[in-house]
């Protein structure tokens, strides 16, 4: 064996730790939901059943946490994905020196720890007597969702050839009817994309959402409580549907995305 | 229904650099008209504030007499076929050749029936339905077309649209575009940096330099009778020969130069012991001598099919070309002899140097 | 201000600009402001607000700075982020070399798949996959008690549960930059290198990495801010012994009562943050706009 096969083996090696790190916990956390041990784990193995998600559906609370983030995420995704396109659109159509400034503090927000976008908007909000809850989740979500749905549109309109709108100005069409016809169709993919990573991200937040959810308990919120004061693979299997939701949805979107590649080659 | 367009003295400013500057010309209802310039020379500005994306600094731009100022393109009578040619790539052909006009609000099955109309005019029956992206290059051109003629401009406005097509395919549109030209007797404002193209199609050529108007005049008269030596120049190949007036009288003009005293027309104001240029078309040089005669030590030969090039250099270094007509290849001088080379006066040009 | 008017027609322009006015001063700006202020007031019961006490002062950032166990707290959280951003790097470095420069289209798509399937899912779930991994009586004490490398099982819990899964949490923010930067990186660039005679250890690090260092300085300053300012992880995988700062701002609010001191522990994180981006990215020459995305 020659040292460079040495190496190439090891890197092998390395590469199937990773791939083990990456996916064990995960696997471990899915099985774990049908062993009938009372503490979630798979060492010792009690026996196999489905009766954790039996009683995972019939937690009243759980249907109640993901309604909270249901509700959560449909505001994120309304107030977001306006304010985010609207942004880009800012952004990449001014040219004066402030550009780089306001790039800055539009994407701040990214570059701020999620507890202290949690814990300001709590401050700046009692002031006006309005606590925490479900408007305040929102608020302090939309904050920095905002950003990614700025930069996913931002990355779009790069390649958006700014003569179309010349051109549909000069056939005639308002204003309004440029923006409706010929930006929107050409954002859409970007639109439905950053809709997409808002309700991930805003169904998945706990660092922020923890600060401002007032008595409201969202999915993660809930999740969180369970594993400290009583977790049972109830929990886990919770975890795995919703894993298997997101997977699907992901794996779903980009095979949309790939066809939609492929069915229209640019020229 | 096509209109004239009358631009007044206008100048375009963008910060501190003056793109266009005291820019007059009109153009007459249903004229090919084409404004010829090197790149940079400003001739887009121009073409933007007769669309209205860009309102002039100075001067006016009138369409059909009416002063278009503070007007947006979409209320302008004007239709722009830009050098990208700007489809809208997510909207099927007929979508796009429509668009002005669901813009003026036309219902849907009108709208589809007057793009069927336009895509018989261009030759494109049946691909109503396609995609933009599925069309050759030479397709999606027509289609540019037919999008900016569906709304029935009175002025139709063209940013170099065939500069993106190889040579063979460029040639075609030419007659295309100049049969459609007459077809529809639109009024066109083509502006090309390509010199031959502007002379084949155009009925009245513009050229500009550097944002000022040197020329307005037809193709025929701007190779002719250029008026500025930016002009002579530019406008097909030239052999200038530099020296100074010493006899003026009858439209002619004598200059000296460092290859003796030569005759030619003179072109515009020009006074005795002016600086001038001498310029005369290698066509108009014929091996052998006459009135004016010019010794040059003969060079390479260009064979071109309809004509042979012959480039030659003058004793004080200067260039010559000199077109020979292939029937006439027996008189040309071999490469390597010095020879002599004559024109008639009257196919020489005299310019006031500038 | 006139190129989106011009571009947008009155109408549109002013709803764009009112929307993203709406959201930097009522979202971004006046909340940091509103904290500002109270981090420099003293918590006061409400009848003394707006009274004679209620005076901008220090003195909730001198607590910090006098508090033995916070201060403790505060830098080590500062140095285990950076430890994190570390060890991620360290890991993810050779999986986005290799991703980048050796991996056929077909391993590449595959690899990409299955480095971003993990990160779809809830950083909450991820963290209790390692809860239930890293578990008194969980799995890994049992396989490693079953092989005989331990004798009885380890409370991982605690610092080391922290790192894990916070490295485990935010490997996707140091890979994906690292791999972008790598990936621009002309392959023939390596073989001329190899070639002259550089042995591996020098062409990465005279070649590959100063190629890479802006997306290794984001992956660096993403990795430490997300952990510097993480909760769920040190709450569900530490012990009582191993707190993180998040907590204890946690605790101000929500148990300590106290939120103008919270306040301020907030702000030091923020400015904590902000300094850490800043510096990294003046050393590392990186632009903002290179950051992001």
């Amino acid at each position: 064996m020659t040292p460079d096969r040495i190496f190439r083996g090891l890197f092998v090696l390395y590469l199937l730790a990773f791939v083990a790190y990456l996916f064990m916990p995960l696997i471990i956390m899915g099985a774990a939901a049908f062993n009938t041990s009372r503490f979630p784990t798979v060492i010792p193995w009690q026996g196999t059943t489905l009766d954790w998600f039996s009683a995972m559906w019939a937690d009243a609370a759980m249907w109640r946490a993901l309604w909270t983030s249901a509700i959560v995420a449909f505001f994120v995704v309304l107030v977001a994905l306006p304010v985010g396109t609207a942004a880009a659109l800012v952004l990449t159509t001014l040219h004066s020196r402030a550009r780089s400034f306001a790039y800055a503090v539009m994407v701040s927000p990214l570059l701020t720890p999620g507890v202290v976008i949690g814990i300001s908007t709590l401050i700046l909000w009692r002031q006006v007597g309005i606590g925490g809850g479900i408007a305040l989740i929102v608020v302090a979500q939309t904050t920095f969702i905002i950003c990614y749905v700025m930069l996913m549109v931002m990355a779009r309109l790069q390649r958006f050839d700014r003569t179309q709108e010349e051109a549909a100005l000069g056939l005639g069409a308002s204003r309004l009817m440029v923006f409706r016809r010929v930006l929107l169709p050409f954002l859409r993919p970007a639109l439905l994309a950053s809709g997409g990573l808002a309700i991930l991200q805003s169904v998945e937040n706990y660092n922020t959402t923890l600060f401002v959810r007032g008595f409201e308990t969202p999915l993660t919120v809930f999740i969180a409580t369970k594993v400290r004061t009583g977790l049972t693979p109830a929990v886990n299997a919770l975890a795995l549907v919703i894993i298997a939701v997101t997977v699907i949805g992901a794996v779903a979107y980009e095979i949309a995305r790939r066809r939609q590649l492929s069915a229209r080659p640019r020229s | 229904m096509s209109h004239s367009v009358e631009l007044d003295g206008i100048g375009m400013r963008f910060g501190r650099t003056q793109a266009v500057s005291g820019v007059s010309f009109t153009v007459q209802p249903g004229e090919f008209f084409s404004i010829l310039g090197p790149s940079g020379c400003g001739k887009t500005t121009i073409l933007r504030m007769i669309a209205g994306f860009i309102q002039p600094t100075e001067g006016r731009v009138l369409i059909g007499d009416r002063d278009m100022a503070g007007l947006g393109p979409n209320q302008r009578p004007t239709a722009m076929i830009f050098q990208s040619l700007a489809l809208f790539p997510l909207m099927p052909v007929w979508e796009n050749i429509a668009f002005g006009l669901e813009a003026r609000g036309m219902g849907r099955a009108e709208r589809r029936k007057r793009a069927d109309d336009l895509l018989h005019l261009i030759a494109l029956e049946g691909y109503g339905d396609r995609m933009p992206g599925e069309l050759s290059g030479g397709q999606r051109q027509r289609v540019a077309i037919a999008r900016a003629l569906a709304v029935e401009p009175g002025v139709l406005l063209l940013d170099e649209p065939l500069s993106a097509l190889d040579l063979k395919l460029r040639q075609h549109m030419r007659a295309e575009l100049r049969s459609l030209q007459k077809r529809t007797g639109v009024t066109f404002i083509y502006i090309t940096h390509d010199q031959s193209e502007a002379l084949a199609m155009s009925d009245r050529v513009a050229v500009m330099s550097a944002g000022v108007l040197q020329q307005t005049a037809t193709p025929r008269q701007l190779y002719d009778n250029p008026a500025t030596p930016f002009v002579a120049r530019f406008v097909g190949e030239t052999n200038a020969i530099a020296g100074r007036v010493s006899a003026v009288g009858d439209g002619m003009a004598r200059v000296d130069t460092a290859l003796g005293p030569l005759h030619g027309r003179a072109q515009g104001a020009v006074a005795i012991g002016q600086a001038a240029t001498l310029y005369v078309r290698p066509e108009a040089l014929m091996p052998g001598v006459g009135a004016n005669t010019l010794r040059a030590r003969v060079g390479r030969m260009d064979f071109e099919g309809a004509f042979a090039l012959i480039h030659g250099q003058f004793a004080d270094g200067a260039a010559l070309t000199a077109a020979v007509p292939s029937t006439r290849l027996a008189d040309a001088p071999a490469p390597g002899t010095d020879a002599s080379f004559s024109f008639a006066p009257e196919h020489a040009v005299v310019l006031a140097d500038a | 201000m006139r190129d989106l008017y011009a571009r947008f027609g009155g109408g549109l322009a002013t709803i764009f600009l009112s929307l993203v006015l709406v959201w930097l001063a009522a979202m971004v700006l006046a909340p940091n402001l509103m904290m500002i202020d109270y981090a420099l007031r003293p918590n006061l019961p409400p009848a003394q607000i707006g009274g004679p006490q209620d005076l901008w002062s220090a003195d909730n950032f001198l607590y910090l700075a006098n508090e033995g166990v916070h201060r403790a707290i505060f830098f080590k959280t500062v140095w285990a982020s950076a430890l994190v951003a570390a060890v991620t790097l360290v890991v993810c470095y050779p999986i986005a070399f290799w991703m980048a420069q050796r991996a056929t289209p077909g391993q590449l798509s595959i690899a990409l798949m299955l480095v971003i399937i993990p990160f779809f899912i809830n950083e909450v779930l991820r963290t209790l996959a390692w809860f239930i991994l890293l578990a008194y009586r969980g799995p890994l004490n049992a396989v490693l008690q079953g092989i005989g490398l331990i004798d009885a099982p380890i409370r991982w819990q605690g610092d080391g549960g922290v790192l894990a899964g916070m490295v485990y949490a935010y490997i996707l923010f140091m890979l994906l930059p690292i791999y972008n930067a790598i990936e621009s990186l002309d392959k023939s660039q390596i073989e001329a290198a190899r070639d002259l005679g550089s042995p591996t250890w020098r062409t990465h690090w005279r070649i590959v990495i100063p190629h890479a260092k802006a997306g290794i300085a984001t992956g660096c300053v993403f990795t430490f801010m997300l952990a510097a300012g993480s909760y769920v992880a040190p709450a569900l995988l530490g012990s009582p012994g191993s707190r993180w700062f998040t907590e204890i701002i946690y605790n101000w609010f929500f148990e300590g009562g106290d939120w103008n001191r919270g306040a301020a522990y907030a702000l030091t994180l923020l400015v904590l943050c902000l300094a850490v981006v800043l510096v990294t990215l003046r050393v590392f020459r990186v632009n903002l706009t290179d950051v992001a995305k």
